[in-house]
């Protein structure tokens, strides 16, 4: 049984004056210890993704088909027993770490509070985890009573992974949770994530829409466009030989430093990402696709085999590799 | 997102004006969509068309104290006067009509005063900042704590008792609300990357104030505008009760202040300090809901796009 | 140089009455033709250095000269500058007036400028430079109406109208989404080919640098560290915080990852010595101390050094070495 599994998902906005599909169809599974990435751009669904899982969207949001958190449909859960999934079943990383913290209170009291909220630990033992957490995400013991004000952009984002951990979840949401950081930091955060992955045997599901990132950091990738997956399979692979023309475009968007096909040769696609509430008819991606042949217009692909653990959603596919 | 193309390149002037009034009419029907802004422009419409027309209607001599000897005095309204008639026989009626010129005149005018200090000095602060904005604010926050009764009557006695004193006395000490509001919104557009841009193109001062800074501000100066104009008009029912006012004019302020010098409340002559009362409690409250609903149909922070 | 379009001698800008040295003595030209990518952290400087060659900062010390003529600061030397400078930001949604069509957008420079020419002609024809095709369906709009990209073309148009010789760039893409990022850029490198403007871009994004940029140079807190020709400085970098960014650009393999610790320093408090040391991983191995100039790197302040092959480094190891 996969501890994640997403079984033909849908999710529809309403909007003011129509639905919109954030998600149209998804299915994806994520075995324990397992690493995935989400990659797309604005609008392509992946965020909704996140927030699908833990039942964050709005209300009057329609959610499809079937989200199983360890074999248990997320949505048929009790109140209780969601509460408590959110913090030891999955837990979530967003971007904006200024925003997800308690502005009044040290951080140190806000890891306490979700640690003594969710086992029985005395407030004595549940300090101590704090410390103890905090330490393991690298920042210095002197700091649990500093509020979030009082820290960098990165140490913020380390005090949201900590938080994130502090129920022990077995799958961890990581949504763009370096967009924001510099370089440098970035490459920080990144190397403790794969860290504590590594050491807790953590599943990680890590949303953002830069691929190189995720192919540094995921053993498998998933690029979505237009609410669906599009092309998936093993990172390396993925990025290296894309067979999605979408999934090329984005590739060539983060070039290969020393690969001289891209030196002085910036690689886009014409026009922009598609409006969710207006999709292109057939394969949405055919309006900025350079190798569009005219059924694309009408015919909208499913994902198909493309070489051993790929699949990808494009008419070219089947052809090149049967 | 449309698809339509535009046949030909249209001049510059006709693209500005037509999405000028496009604009304008986005504004007008969501105002449309507010009951309370409706009624209350209804209401402005009927006094300020009142006001206007009153010279046609009637006689400014009919409530002269030398022509209503023959009246009766205290008169209850009936038939051939509407709200009765005052201590001297004049038209209770006939005095609301004129005092609403009055009272509309000094309000607007005083609004007009305000608003245009407010708007110099808050631009000029917020724009330039540094010394010119200290000192400006120094001068404002001294404006700001002058009590203003006790300036409005020294000015008032000082001065020639006209309408203009008043006008001269409610906009000297009502800016400064307006320049700050006015600079605190300027502080925040100045710092707008459009403007930074502007300035990397090369645009002056004037152009940067004139071209980005004013037309950001605009409605701000138009929601301010109609909150003043009540708070003049009050003003001016004030300073006329207080016996400051123009002893030619007669004001809703005014016959307020007659009403109650004469006894009306102990004759019970209630058609003598009621209709005044009512009308400037209609009229301010007409104001002031519209520029509510002007300040959140024109801000484009409140406005959902 | 005799043909630099930018001549950059000793520029210093400061903050809060001197204490906060955001651009601390930098000399740089920038030849005819030439993209130069301006690389670093957030806080380096980068920003700064350009937006005080526009004017859009106050200059503290030294002097910037533009083809050969040195640049006045009064209003009058300003706008002589700016017809010959201009530049774009890195938030086209912000840069735009949300007031002014895109015709009045494009238009202002050209009105300022008093350029000569049918002004809707001139419009029509930047905005069709810039990728706007047809131009009159752009016209009329505003800019909550068009998409990231297409504001940024617009942004673009309304700078090159003005044709100038040097344009700077304020990272151009960094808030557009990756698939139309290559686009942007390879109509910048356009207005190169083309026109023989030059362009300075400022960017986090080594992977940008190596898509458009002749040269490559390195800022470290307000300083610039190494600089070259893109080729070398990107392949063979030669200065240890260069080697550390490129090191973890995912992108790059088979490079051994290099994470400085820390967080992005502080422009107030510039540590003396060579302003690196404190983080600097060859001083932290120890390597420094055996090879015995450890007291160089922490005592002695330097600036770039002439010629190492093709590159000018500000390093004491690079300097002994050679």
């Amino acid at each position: 049984m996969s501890l994640l599994e997403l079984r033909d998902l849908h999710v529809t906005y309403r909007g003011e004056r129509a639905a919109v599909p954030a998600v149209r169809g998804v299915n994806l599974s994520i075995e324990a210890g397992d690493t995935v990435g989400l990659a797309g751009e604005s609008g392509c669904g992946k965020s909704t993704i996140a927030g699908a899982v833990l039942r964050l969207l709005p209300k009057e949001t329609e959610v499809r088909g079937q989200i199983l958190l360890d074999g248990e449909d997320v949505y048929e859960m009790k109140p209780g027993r969601l509460r408590a999934v959110r913090w030891t079943g999955a837990a979530i990383v967003f971007q904006g770490a200024l925003h997800s913290l308690n502005p009044v209170k040290r951080i140190g009291w806000q890891i306490e509070e979700a640690v003594l909220l969710h086992s029985k630990m005395s407030p004595r033992a549940a300090r101590e985890r704090a410390q103890d957490l905090l330490d393991r995400v690298g920042i210095p013991g002197d700091r649990v009573d500093k509020y979030p004000h009082q820290m960098s952009g990165g140490q913020r984002q380390r005090v949201l992974i900590a938080l994130a951990l502090a129920c022990d979840p077995q799958l961890l949401i990581a949504d763009e949770p370096t967009t924001a950081l510099d370089v440098m930091v970035q490459a920080q955060v990144l190397a403790l994530l794969e860290e504590l992955q590594r050491e807790k045997g953590l599943a990680l599901l890590f949303i953002t829409h830069d691929l190189s990132v995720l192919t540094h950091t995921c053993k498998r990738l998933a690029v979505m466009y237009a609410g669906r997956i599009v092309e998936e399979g093993p990172s390396e692979l993925v990025f290296t030989d894309p067979q999605h023309p979408y999934s090329r475009a984005l590739a060539a968007a983060f070039p290969t430093i020393g690969d001289m096909s891209s030196r002085m040769h910036p690689e886009g696609l014409a026009g922009d990402p598609p409006d969710p509430a207006d999709l292109p008819s057939g394969c949405p991606f055919h309006v900025r696709c350079a190798v569009a042949i005219p059924e694309c217009a009408t015919l909208d692909v499913a994902l198909r085999d493309a070489g051993p653990g790929r699949r990808a959603a494009c008419v070219h596919v089947g052809a090149a590799h049967v | 997102m449309s698809q339509e193309v535009a046949t030909s390149v249209p001049s510059p002037a006709s693209i500005r004006w037509s999405r000028r009034l496009g604009s304008i009419a986005d504004a007008w029907r969501s105002l449309r969509r507010d009951k309370l802004a409706m009624i209350s422009l209804v209401v402005l419409v009927a006094f300020g068309v009142l006001a206007i027309i009153t010279p046609w209607i009637s006689d400014r001599d009919a409530i002269r104290a030398v022509n209503t000897a023959d009246n009766p005095t205290w008169a209850h309204p009936s038939g051939s006067f509407l709200l009765g008639t005052d201590y001297l026989g004049r038209s209770v009626a006939l005095q609301i009509l004129w005092g609403a010129r009055v009272s509309l005149f000094v309000g607007l005018m005083a609004t007009l005063l305000t608003i245009v200090i407010g708007t110099v000095v808050g631009v000029v602060a917020g724009f330039f900042g540094g010394w010119t904005d200290a000192i400006l604010m120094r001068i404002t926050d001294w404006f700001l704590v002058i009590p203003f009764l006790p300036l409005a009557i020294v000015l008032a006695s000082v001065l020639s008792r006209s309408l203009w004193t008043i006008v001269f006395v409610i906009g000297i000490t009502s800016w400064p609300f307006t320049a700050r509001l006015l600079r605190s919104q300027v502080l925040s557009v100045r710092q707008r990357l459009y403007v930074d841009r502007a300035r990397a193109l090369g645009a002056g001062r004037t152009q940067i104030i004139g071209r980005h800074i004013l037309p950001n501000v605009t409605p701000l100066i138009l929601a301010s505008t109609t909150l003043t104009v009540p708070i003049a008009i009050l003003t001016e029912t004030t300073l006329s009760f207080l016996g400051l006012g123009d002893p030619t004019e007669v004001s809703w302020g005014v016959i307020l202040n007659e009403a109650r010098e004469k006894g009306a409340v102990g004759r019970n002559a209630w058609w003598y300090y009621l209709p005044p009362g009512v009308a400037i409690v209609l009229v301010v409250l007409s104001f002031t809901l519209l520029g509510r609903a002007l300040e959140s149909v024109l801000d484009p922070r409140l406005r959902e796009r | 140089m005799s043909d630099a379009v930018l001549a950059l001698t000793n520029v210093r800008v400061q903050f809060g009455g001197g204490k906060v040295h955001a651009v601390d003595t930098v000399s740089l030209d920038v030849g005819a033709g030439e993209v130069l990518a301006l690389v670093g952290e957030s806080g380096c400087g980068k920003t700064t250095l350009i937006r005080s060659v526009i004017g859009l900062e106050p200059l503290s010390h030294g002097s910037i000269e533009v083809e050969g003529v040195k640049v006045g600061r009064g209003a009058r030397g300003l706008r002589a500058l700016r017809r010959k400078v201009q530049m774009i930001f890195q938030d086209p949604s912000g840069a735009l007036n949300p007031r002014h069509s895109i015709y009045e957008a494009v238009a202002e420079g050209l009105r300022i400028h008093k350029v000569k020419g049918h002004e809707p002609t001139l419009v029509a024809d930047a905005l069709s430079a810039a990728g706007l095709r047809p131009p009159e369906r752009f016209l009329q709009r505003y800019p909550h109406e068009l998409s990231g990209g297409q504001r940024q073309r617009v942004l673009i148009a309304a700078a090159m109208a003005l044709r100038p010789r040097l344009l700077l760039a304020d990272e151009p893409v960094a808030s557009l989404d990756a698939s139309i990022r290559g686009e942007i850029l390879a109509l910048m490198r356009s207005y190169v080919d083309r026109d023989g403007v030059s362009i300075v871009a400022v960017t986090h994004d080594l992977g940008l640098a190596w898509n458009i940029a002749d040269r490559v140079a390195v800022m470290y807190l307000g300083r610039i560290v190494e600089v070259g020709p893109a080729d070398d400085v990107l392949r063979t970098p030669l200065h240890p915080y260069t080697k550390a960014l490129l090191s973890v650009v995912p992108e790059i393999e088979g490079m051994e990852q290099q994470i400085l610790t820390g967080e992005t320093p502080d422009p107030s408090r510039i540590p003396s010595g060579c302003r690196f040391h404190p983080r600097c991983p060859v001083v932290a191995s120890g390597e420094a101390e055996r090879l015995g100039f450890v007291d160089r790197c922490r005592g002695v302040d330097l600036e770039l050094e002439p010629e190492v092959g093709s590159h000018r480094v500000a390093c004491h190891a690079v300097q002994i070495s050679t």
